[in-house]
């Protein structure tokens, strides 16, 4: 029984295989590497970069829900001058691609950001994360809006020659609208679904939970709305999907691929066991290895709707 | 690391809290007193997170088979007071239980010289065990323990056989002086004011006005933080606390599990 073929390419990434980790889950790689082998995955996504380093909210900032977790981490991190020195230079240590998570105020700070990370060989792609405001639109957030979308992505586009993935917010009244905006923008691929926005409220004190108020739901409980949207998404545009929701084990990352997912994105499991990742590569192996089936890539959009 | 470890004791201390021995790999004796482990309370995506908790004991023993060796062992308490730790408290001998540790900073034992004070709060206190077993080997440990009725007052005799030197507070004044425990440590200070180094683990007001007794005395002062965390190892950011020179546009957040969640009381900003 020869072993299946677990490959996949996605606008010139090539990954040995359809794992990748997502964008605030897993810092920068370095911090899971002692809980599993990173050469085991398909891909590593980074936390979201801004221009300038960023604080992000008061606590609290996270709290579990039913079968899921709510965040308002408030996107911290370094900012790109600190991510170029202490970030990057892990980078060449491995094979694995990594692909930078990035996301602006403005359409402009965008278009600087993604010239500034094209410019950086280690950095494999980008991820686009539309799911902000625009501050100088009256705060729209880029990812509701189909023509703030597609200034963005165009933008983006013309700044770096990198694979360019764009990722959609679910917190939208048609997901396959903004696929359509961003598609037209050539994007090379689309990652859907970033948080669903929730809330949670403590009784006792009377006040909600996070600081923030409300923040984005994350985990089993949001895989129904990803798997719709993915479904809808694939069959609406032509450029590849990762699928991204509440994947926690190898049958939901194949869900996700007969779905129309050409890759997916594992996010919160990580907190529950930092292996996760590379558990679910493994044992989608194994169902593939059992089916007799050569090659993974047959499971993509293989669904008989 | 991540390992399974298995349940070898679960016994409920004082109402409500227990003390639960679990085995682990040798190499888990490397922890320090002042390091955590997150705990995954079942198998299952509810509850969805784990659960992190101070190490109260580390130790070995003998194995049943000869020439097996011995059995690493650690401590964990633990209050329950919701769905994961109501789960925690229904195991036996013989459950497993999926482990990540250890995590985090420990305490700084410091010179010999000082006089130790450690200051703990309901459950907050169990890594100050681990640490008394350490520094009663060098010189003079005192407890000042805090809670608010005499059932959230844990271990007095475990300390106690240490020979540590333990003062109790209770709110309501149950057990103990009446009052908070920041007030006893005032007034034990004040007969003493030499050197000392402090050692403090509750909740956060209790941190608070001990690093403010510090503060004011110009005493050596290392805090514990509790933090809501997701992922324990730095990664998600959810656990952040502002670091002395926070500010909205100078940035200083720390992770509580992974720059913490030990810090000297002078690296964080007080408000």
């Amino acid at each position: 029984m020869t072993k299946p073929d677990m490959s996949v390419e996605i606008a010139g990434i090539k990954m040995r295989n359809p794992v990748m980790t997502a964008s605030g889950t897993f810092g920068y790689g370095e911090e899971f590497a002692e809980y599993l082998d990173l050469e085991n995955i398909g891909a590593i996504i980074t936390k979201g970069l801004s221009l300038k380093p960023r604080a992000g909210n008061p606590t609290p900032r996270i709290v579990e829900t039913r079968g899921g977790m709510l965040n308002a981490i408030g996107l911290q991190n370094v900012g790109i001058d600190a991510f170029v020195d202490k970030k990057v230079p892990f980078f060449r240590t491995i094979a694995t691609p990594v692909i930078a998570n990035f996301f602006g105020n403005t359409p402009e700070e965008y278009a600087e950001l993604a010239e500034r990370l094209d410019r950086i060989p280690e950095v494999a792609a980008v991820e686009v994360n539309i799911s902000c405001p625009n501050v100088k639109h009256g705060g729209i957030v880029f990812g509701t809006d189909p023509r703030s979308a597609e200034t963005v992505v165009k933008l983006v586009r013309e700044a770096t020659v990198k694979p360019v993935i764009v990722k959609l917010s679910p917190n939208v009244t048609d997901v396959v609208e903004m696929a359509h905006a961003c598609a037209g923008a050539d994007a090379d691929a689309l990652s859907l679904i970033n948080t669903l926005t929730g809330m949670a409220i403590d009784l006792e004190r009377r006040r909600p939970v996070l600081a923030n108020v409300t923040g984005g739901l994350s985990g089993p409980a949001i895989k129904p709305v990803a798997l719709r949207m993915v479904w809808q998404v694939a069959r609406a545009v032509r450029i590849p999907i990762i699928g991204i929701g509440g994947i926690m084990s190898a049958t939901d990352a194949l869900e996700f691929m007969l779905a129309g997912a050409t890759a997916v994105q594992v996010g919160t499991a990580s907190f529950l066991d930092p292996s996760a990742a590379q558990t679910i590569v493994r044992e989608m192996e194994l169902y593939l290895a059992e089916k007799g089936i050569a090659s993974v890539k047959e499971m993509i959009g293989a669904l008989e709707a | 690391m991540q390992c399974k470890s298995m349940v070898v004791s679960n016994t409920e201390v004082s109402p409500g809290y227990y003390r639960m021995r679990l085995t682990a790999p040798q190499e888990f004796a490397r922890s320090r007193p002042g390091q955590f482990v997150m705990v995954r309370v079942r198998d299952a995506v509810d509850p969805l997170l784990r659960r992190p908790f101070g190490i109260f004991d580390l130790g070995s023993f003998e194995t049943e088979y000869p020439d097996a060796g011995s059995q690493t062992y650690f401590d964990i308490l633990y209050r329950v007071v919701g769905q994961g730790t109501a789960m925690m408290s229904s195991l036996h001998h013989g459950d497993r239980l999926d482990i990540l540790g250890p995590l985090g900073t420990g305490f700084d034992p410091g010179a010999a010289s000082t006089e130790k004070i450690l200051v703990g709060g309901g459950v907050g206190l169990a890594p100050l065990y681990y640490l008394a077993k350490e520094l009663v080997r060098e010189g003079r440990v005192r407890l000042f323990i805090g809670g608010k009725t005499k059932e959230d007052i844990l271990c007095v005799t475990e300390f106690e056989r240490l020979g540590v030197e333990t003062y109790v507070a209770t709110d309501d004044g149950t057990l103990g002086a009446a009052g908070l425990v920041t007030e006893v440590l005032e007034r034990h200070l004040h007969e003493d004011p030499a050197g000392k180094t402090l050692y403090a683990c509750g909740p956060m007001p209790m941190l608070k006005a001990v690093a403010e007794i510090a503060r004011r005395r110009e005493l050596s002062c290392q805090v514990s933080l509790e933090a809501h965390m997701a992922c324990g190892m730095g990664a998600c950011l959810g656990c952040v606390v502002a670091g002395r020179d926070h500010g909205e546009f100078t940035p200083d957040y720390r992770c509580v599990c992974k720059d913490g969640p030990v810090f000297d009381f002078r690296e964080l900003r007080w408000v």
